[in-house]
């Protein structure tokens, strides 16, 4: 498996496609409709008199005209033009899975795409079940009472949290006073956002030198204005916050809640649970631990299970089950009420809860093995390439299902970025790769995670096409920093998008800011 | 189009450090070190820096000074360089190095690359203020101004990126200019300096999957900390503002103009002292509550101690340690050497009240747990 | 699977012993516990799980799955009147394709250059939505119509300044709820009022008296929906915008993009920031979970640095005449700058971005256009048709989209009874409004699209006279 000139052959398909807008013909039609029955035209009249006139449209849209075969080419094309996870993708902190085909055709069917969530709860009775059922699943994974899904996303759940710790501590009086949620830097980004969004100020952990903050930093942070504590553990640099226990208790004593961040739950699922540690609240991805498509970004959920002392809190409807039929509660007085329409991305969480049934609990507990195994195999293998580097390269425990690297040494002998490693890597058929999260506390950061996935020949795959980078780094640098060369397009000029004379999010701006029908 | 980048080495910055010695200014220092077996560093980290440049060939005109100075370092990395001025025979010094800087000034450079430590640093500022950019190659053992570069390497690529123009990635931000007087830290007595700010190239960093300047919004979330402070200002309460860019956005909301590198007292939304000297400071406390505002200072991360002196052990006791605002920039607290904050004020009990965990407010409604510890 | 002879999990390739021993044995370990000698034992669980039998045989799970999902009723096999913020509309079969292609469904992030096509397709969403409305800023999808709302209202509070948004008493209970939580509660230093507009009894539209009433300089925006939450189109979107213009108030128009081949662009009557659903866009109704949202604006940087949304735009590549698309303005969103981002960002809907572009490319002016003119049409039958029947009265008789309020207060039963009647016989009524309006007393919200037929829509109204006679 060394990799030197071994490296399988890729280039992305080019189409040269160009910009829908641009495609057509005048008088085209790619979808048309029935007739207006007459009986109804006798009945109410020409459409255009039913729109009041200060209302009616009388310009078109300046959308294409095109035929169906032309708009599927189209679309086909650009698919194919998205390299989307057909190579190997090791997205750290995205924990890429499989994303099983028989959960797209179940989520395809019309028992699941075709039902409306105002329908009678008489008539979703089997989408309800698979709802609790898997709220049972997750309730064992994590020791929490009661499990929702409306938020769209991990970092609506983490929404969803900063939303009822206003309510817990509204309900005590304390809301006015518990203005402050406590997070680490090493935290997602969307903790504090949100937390920042619902209103809070921001109290930041900075890392002490053994990779996570001390107690005595937290000790500091905490006080009669602490409401919550936004944590996750371990982090992405693959370290596990041993102190975890003691943190939970520290908070509590304060009066402030605990919420556990489960984005790095692959490497501990079954391993031990948010409860036992003493946590209120926990979240877990369903589109990165639980199997469901990324989409390129959602549909997601963020799943969000809490204690009974919370439970009351939650967004409504929960489903419930009363041993012969199952329910959606609304009637729940002291519920933050929505934080999006209606009761979560259905079809995902049907997929995760065939993805847990598929898994077991023997296989949960062995994909946890695999990508911790995964990872720290990775680790050896990386870290024997010149100009590579590890975070907190004195601990010298083994990592958890992720280790963050640093390229600062590449970058300072051959000037080759971490940015430039990653578009280079698109021309092996390998997806960039995930750096870090804003901001960087290590330089020229790269983070991969292996998963359970992918096998051993792909990961070894991998870090050979990172070796063969390494080594073009040091002897044609200028191969690198021009790259990405086997992809659909060359890599973008970056001043246009911060101009505000020339970004174009639409084609209306494009073509007011470059000339009609003018490219680039 | 021909672009003119001088190069500055001090040839015997650097040498202080792997024999003991805290910098080489003046002769006799130098002496010691050339006794206890110091090697020149400078050239070497210079040449590195010269070489890992990827400059356009037939567009670059570098000028230097002969010799030593420059002349051979840049021949030895394949470069020919334009000679513009001698140093006097014997040792550089000081001297050198500003009459060098001053010839390059009239020569319109586009940039000054140079290799030494905080004092070279200083004596080329002295010279060209915030009119050339300036870049450092670092070598000197103590480095508490922000003008350098992570390594020579680095410095040179992005100095060459810099002067080749229209790259989005590169942008020009200010950096503090310090040093510390030598001779009075050999005698255990320190002192530093704020000189002042200069524009230095930076490498204003992509994020991920596109590229955008997080630096611009960093720069806009300490204006708005800037205005939230100044707003939330309580009458009759003595500020006391430390020196720096960072507490300059304050005074600015005030409508207010500070003196950059001194320190100023706000009283009711008024300038009632600026530069303050330690004995300004005592007697406005007298009968006021007071506040300090103060920034954090130089590449090591100085709350107090140095380039703030004036905000003496006495004053910070007079104020009290509870009444301290403390407000930095997210980029610089993470970039901290040590992950701490130090305390300088010449007052071991302060140091060790001062000692511990602080909030450090680096936007509105937004502090971050920053450990301090004595120098 | 027997302890003695472990087979290999479909989904895990390294699930091999002698795998899993080779790997094991490269880095010098005896046993993956030791890999994790990182937590603490007394954080350990110290059982196995309990959880339902594994079912790791496709055929095994999909035929449970198909058994548990066998309980469901459908809009398929039924005949729904159901909308309020979910709508059944026509998919077309290429969305579905579209959104099933595995580059488009499994695709995170990426590059711009590895990643192209689905960039170019996000442009081309965008690019579509901001013909609808006629706008020149469009940024990514939200969540859903009341994430969209909620969050033009926490932009124009930042661009106003001020902490107060007048909104539609007749407004939708769900997006409204979401709002209010994006709105904060009153103990929150940066709370933004919601304040609720009374409508005209007669015609369901806002009543400009009381929004003249209720507008002061303390007002960030003024918020109204075309088509409202109960079907109306809002005829009186200029003066609405020229009230609030006058009081340097921001206009927020919640739309329905696919009523905008027959209705005017909200840029035409005033509108400072566009917001609506996704979801009619080629996303099937999903349970819910086919809800989306967009916000639009005009292209000003007043706008476009309050956008908490990932932003696509075109760009030159480094090869002359080429073309491709970035991420623009990213230092703005909770991805580069932490708390001080304009609200967050994470996953959120992207995949409707996909069947979107599909959507309005496929339909294009002409589409648009005659969906509108048969939906409008479709629904004015439907409540005509209802409206004669004995006991039923259309609440708001003119001036409708796809939606409408039929009310059965002369029937002397409740929604609940009258649905529950409905259901037995294979159709799904309208949404009760009774609990959310109690002035509008026992009230139904019925929807008619492209969907139906009038053979429907005579049934329907067949059934409901069987029901009230």
């Amino acid at each position: 498996m060394s990799g030197n000139g071994t490296l399988r052959n890729y280039h992305a398909a080019v189409w040269d496609e160009p910009v829908v807008m641009e495609m057509g013909h005048h008088g085209r039609r790619g979808m048309v409709f029935p007739d207006i029955d007459e009986a109804v035209t006798a009945a109410v009249g020409d459409s255009e008199s039913l729109i009041p006139e200060e209302m009616r449209r009388h310009d078109r849209p300046a959308l294409p005209e095109m035929s169906e075969p032309e708009v599927q080419r189209h679309y086909l094309h650009l698919s194919q033009e998205t390299l989307g996870m057909m190579g190997v993708s090791l997205f750290g902190t995205c924990t890429m899975k499989y994303n099983s085909r028989i959960n797209e055709l179940i989520g395809a069917r019309p028992e699941v795409a075709e039902t409306h969530p105002l329908q009678h709860e008489d008539t979703l009775q089997g989408t309800l079940e698979i709802i609790h059922n898997f709220d049972l699943i997750l309730r064992e994974l994590s020791g929490m009472d009661q499990f929702v899904f409306q938020a769209g996303g991990g970092a609506d759940a983490a929404y969803t949290h900063v939303c009822v710790t206003r309510a817990y501590h509204q309900a005590r009086g304390q809301l006015a006073q518990r203005n402050e949620i406590v997070t680490s830097i090493q935290a997602h980004p969307c903790n504090a956002a949100t937390a920042a969004a619902a209103g809070f100020k921001i109290v930041t952990l900075m890392l002490d030198d053994n990779g996570y903050p001390s107690l005595d930093a937290l000790k500091a942070a905490v006080s009669d204005r602490t409401a919550a504590l936004l944590i996750n553990n371990p982090d992405d640099m693959g370290i596990y916050n041993p102190d975890i226990k003691e943190w939970v208790n520290i908070v509590h004593e304060a009066g402030g809640l605990c919420f556990y961040d489960h984005a790095n739950f692959n490497g501990v699922m079954s391993k031990l649970r948010a409860r036992e540690l003493g946590f209120d609240a926990c979240m877990y991805m369903l589109h990165k631990t639980f199997g469901t498509p990324k989409a390129g970004g959602g549909p997601a959920v963020g799943a969000y299970g809490c204690t009974e002392e919370l439970a009351e809190f939650l967004p409504c409807p929960v489903v419930t089950f009363d041993g012969e039929t199952y329910h959606l509660d609304e009637d729940r007085p002291n519920s933050i009420g929505r934080v999006r329409e209606f009761w979560g991305n259905v079809p995902q969480i049907v997929k995760s809860y065939s993805w847990s049934r598929a898994m077991g609990a023997e296989g949960i507990c062995e994909a946890a093995d695999l990508s911790v195994l995964g990872n720290n195999y990775m680790e050896k293998r990386l870290l024997e390439i010149p100009g590579i580097t590890k975070s907190q390269p004195h601990l010298n425990k083994w990592r958890m299902e992720m280790t963050r690297y640093s390229l600062e040494k590449l970058k300072e002998d051959t000037g080759v970025t971490t940015f430039d490693v990653a578009n280079r890597m698109v021309d092996f058929g390998i997806d960039a790769y995930w750096l870090a999260h804003e901001p960087w506390l290590v330089p020229e950061p790269f983070t991969p995670e292996a998963g359970e996935m992918y096998s051993r020949e792909d990961l070894d795959h991998w870090v050979d096409v990172l070796a063969r980078i390494s080594h073009e780094a040091y002897t044609d640098p200028e191969i690198v920093k021009t790259a990405p060369h086997n992809q659909a397009i060359a890599k973008i000029k970056a001043e246009p998008l911060e101009d505000p004379e020339k970004w174009a999010m639409t084609w209306r701006a494009y073509k007011r800011k470059y000339g009609a029908g003018k490219e680039t | 189009m021909t672009v003119r980048v001088g190069l500055i080495v001090n040839p015997i910055a650097g040498m202080g450090g792997k024999v003991g010695l805290k910098g080489t200014d003046g002769e006799a220092t130098l002496d010691k070190a050339r006794a206890l077996g110091a090697e020149p560093l400078a050239n070497t980290r210079a040449e590195a820096a010269l070489a890992a440049a990827s400059w356009q060939r037939g567009t670059l005109e570098l000028l230097t000074f002969a010799g030593d100075m420059g002349e051979t370092t840049a021949t030895k990395a394949g470069l020919e360089p334009t000679v513009i001025g001698n140093s006097r025979a014997g040792a550089s010094d000081a001297g050198d190095t500003a009459a060098a800087a001053r010839a390059m000034l009239e020569r319109d450079v586009g940039l000054i690359l140079f290799a030494g430590g905080d004092g070279t640093a200083r004596d080329i500022f002295q010279v060209i203020g915030q009119e050339v950019p300036v870049l450092g190659i670092p070598t000197g053992v103590k480095m508490h101004s922000a003008v350098f570069a992570t390594g020579p390497a680095s410095a040179g690529r992005l100095a060459a990126e810099y002067l080749r123009g229209g790259t989005a990635g590169i942008g020009l931000a200010d950096a503090e200019i310090m040093d510390i007087d030598e001779e009075e830290q050999r005698r255990n007595r320190l002192s530093a300096k704020l000189f002042g700010y200069a524009r230095v190239p930076f490498e204003r960093r992509a994020l991920q999957y596109a590229k955008a300047a997080s630096h611009v919004s960093g720069q806009a979330k300490l204006d708005a900390l800037g205005r939230d402070t100044a707003a939330g200002m309580e009458q009759d309460v003595l500020y006391i503002i430390g020196p720096g860019s960072t507490t300059q956005r304050l005074l600015q909301h005030l409508g207010l103009e500070g003196s950059l590198l001194g320190v100023d007292v706000v009283l009711n939304g008024k300038a009632v002292v600026r530069d303050a000297s330690e004995a300004d400071l005592l007697q406005a406390l007298d009968g006021h509550e007071a506040r300090i505002i103060s920034g954090v200072i130089g590449g090591q991360g100085f709350l107090f101690g140095r380039g703030n002196q004036q905000i003496s052990a006495g004053v910070i006791r007079r104020v009290g340690v509870d009444n301290l605002m403390v407000v930095a920039a997210v980029e610089k607290l993470i970039a901290l050497p040590t992950n701490r904050l130090l305390v300088d004020t010449g007052d071991s009990d302060l140091d060790a009240d001062l000692s511990g965990f602080m909030r450090v407010h680096t936007g509105p409604g937004e502090t971050m747990m920053l450990a301090v510890a004595a120098a | 699977m027997t302890a003695n002879a472990p087979t290999a999990h479909p989904y895990m390739a390294n699930s091999v012993p002698d795998i899993k021993q080779e790997m094991l044995d490269a880095i010098g370990v005896s046993s993956v516990e030791e890999l994790f000698e990182q937590i603490p034992d007394d954080h350990r669980l110290k059982r196995g799980l309990s959880l339902p039998k594994q079912l790791r045989s496709e055929a095994e799970l999909r035929r449970h799955l198909v058994d548990l999902l066998s309980k469901n009723a459908t809009c398929e096999q039924n005949l729904s009147f159901l909308g309020a913020g979910c709508w059944q509309h026509h998919v077309p079969a290429v969305c579905d394709e579209m959104v099933g292609r595995a580059e488009f469904l499994t695709n995170v992030w990426g590059s711009p250059s590895s990643d192209h096509g689905r960039n170019q397709t996000w442009f081309e969403y965008c690019s579509q939505i901001g013909e609808l409305v006629k706008m020149d800023m469009v940024g990514m999808p939200v969540y859903s119509y009341g994430c969209a709302a909620g969050h033009a209202i926490r932009m124009a509070s930042r661009i106003t300044g001020r902490h107060e948004v007048l909104v539609p008493a007749l407004s939708d209970p769900e997006r409204l709820s979401v709002i209010r939580n994006y709105c904060e509660p009153d103990e929150m230093e940066s709370h933004i009022a919601v304040v609720p507009v009374g409508y005209d009894a007669a015609t369901g539209l806002l009543d400009l008296d009381d929004l003249k009433a209720k507008i002061s300089p303390t007002t960030a925006a003024v918020y109204f929906e075309s088509p409202s939450y109960v079907g109306l189109i809002e005829r009186q979107g200029e003066e609405i915008a020229a009230i609030a213009r006058a009081n340097g108030a921001e206009t927020i128009v919640g739309v329905d993009p696919i009523t905008l081949g027959v209705l005017k662009a909200p840029a035409d009557y005033g509108a400072d920031i566009v917001v609506g659903t996704t979801q009619p866009l080629g996303v099937h109704m999903n349970c819910g979970g086919g809800v989306g949202g967009f916000i639009a604006s005009r292209d000003e940087e007043k706008y476009v640095h309050e956008y908490n949304t990932l932003n696509i735009s075109i760009a030159e590549t480094e090869r002359p005449g080429q073309f491709g698309f970035g991420l623009s303005c990213a230092h703005q969103t909770s991805y580069g700058m932490r708390e001080k981002g304009k609200d967050w960002t994470g996953n959120s809907t992207y995949l409707w971005a996909i069947s979107g572009a599909v959507y309005m490319a496929l339909m294009g002016p002409e589409g648009f256009r005659e969906a509108g003119n048969l939906i409008v049409a479709q629904a004015h039958y439907a409540a005509k048709t209802l409206g004669a029947v004995k006991g039923a009265r259309v609440v708001f008789p003119a001036g409708f989209f796809k939606e409408f309020v039929v009310n059965f207060d002369d029937a002397g039963t409740s929604v609940e009874e009258i649905n529950a009647s409905l259901r037995a016989g294979g159709i799904f009524g309208g949404k009760d409004l009774s609990s959310e309006f109690p002035e509008l007393g026992q009230s139904a919200l019925f929807c008619v699209t492209e969907c139906h037929t009038r053979e429907d829509i005579d049934r329907l109204a067949d059934a409901l006279q069987e029901v009230l006679s």
